[in-house]
């Protein structure tokens, strides 16, 4: 295990391992990238990248979640994708980022449930933004197998967070804020 | 503060959100077969008089000049007043699509794919 340096002051600290964060999202999009899903709606994404979303939820609030997500599409976007993808990606992440906060507010959830709901909330953004943009196709129609996709992608995102975040914890910055 | 991993009520919210997606199934195979169902279209001086289904057997007088009758998912023109009687000898129609005309009379009889709403932006509402 390597030595964790020290930056004195707690906000660059933060914004140091908020870099870090980002960095490892743009790598999972880079791989998720990869991966043709698109066979289905075309330009969805997978929503591997949950993971980081997740710790970030886990150790600060929505707000870096959100931050560190716009930054990872935009990253992916310019470089592996178009103008729809980005759409698509944007609107899956605000709406499982923002399913992801509420439940884990109300505490009543583990991790694996969290992150399966926003699994399939990430594809069902995904698939709204479809129907507002490109018209003339149901796209809702593909909502019942994303759904159950995006459960299943959510339980193995919210296992690799959790096995992740149990090595993380007391690592990453000290600043954490439990309810935003 | 350790994160748990799993509690019961995952269960109850991974299951909810699993129900959703086969309810939307459910609702939506109903209503792609509701797109297929064909009807008997009658239209008079090319305006809808009115849409009938096959599937119920019954006869349909059209104004004063004209009767259908719907039997076993086949429509035939029963009688009419036109002196050339040429809708009444023509095959009858099924779901198969085609239609009977009488041109005195201006009545057009065919087979239209009911559509449910029409255009299938409306589906999921």
């Amino acid at each position: 295990m390597g030595r964790w340096i020290r930056l004195p002051d707690k906000k660059i600290r933060k914004l140091a391992f908020l870099g870090l964060f980002a960095a490892a999202a743009i790598l999972i999009g880079y791989v998720e990238a990869m991966i043709p899903v698109s066979l289905a709606v075309p330009g969805i994404k997978l929503g591997l990248c949950n993971i980081v979303v997740l710790l970030l939820i886990e150790f600060y609030s929505w707000r870096e979640a959100l931050a560190v997500s716009v930054v990872r599409i935009l990253a992916i976007g310019f470089l592996f994708g178009n103008l729809f993808s980005i759409a698509y990606a944007l609107s899956g992440s605000l709406f499982s980022i923002a399913v992801m906060t509420l439940l884990k507010k109300t505490g009543k959830f583990g991790i694996l449930g969290i992150s399966s709901v926003g699994g399939a909330a990430h594809n069902t953004g995904q698939v709204v933004m479809a129907c507002l943009i490109l018209k003339g196709f149901p796209w809702q129609l593909y909502l019942p197998v994303l759904l159950l996709t995006g459960l299943a992608t959510g339980l193995v995102t919210g296992m690799t967070a959790y096995l992740t975040g149990s090595r993380l914890r007391g690592k990453v910055s000290p600043e954490r804020q439990t309810d935003s | 503060m350790r994160t748990t991993l799993f509690r019961k009520a995952d269960i109850f919210l991974i299951g909810a959100v699993a129900s959703a997606a086969v309810l939307l199934l459910v609702l939506y195979v109903r209503q792609m077969s509701c797109l297929r169902t064909p009807e008997l279209e009658i239209l008079v001086d090319s305006r809808i008089y009115g849409t009938y289904s096959l599937s119920e057997d019954q006869e349909i007088r059209i104004g004063e000049t004209c009767v259908c009758t719907i039997e076993n998912g086949r429509v035939m023109m029963k009688t009419a007043d036109c002196p050339d009687q040429v809708c009444v000898h023509t095959k009858a129609i099924d779901k198969n699509g085609g239609s009977i005309v009488c041109l005195p009379n201006k009545v057009i009889l065919h087979i239209i794919e009911a559509s449910d709403g029409g255009e299938v932006d409306t589906v999921a509402g």
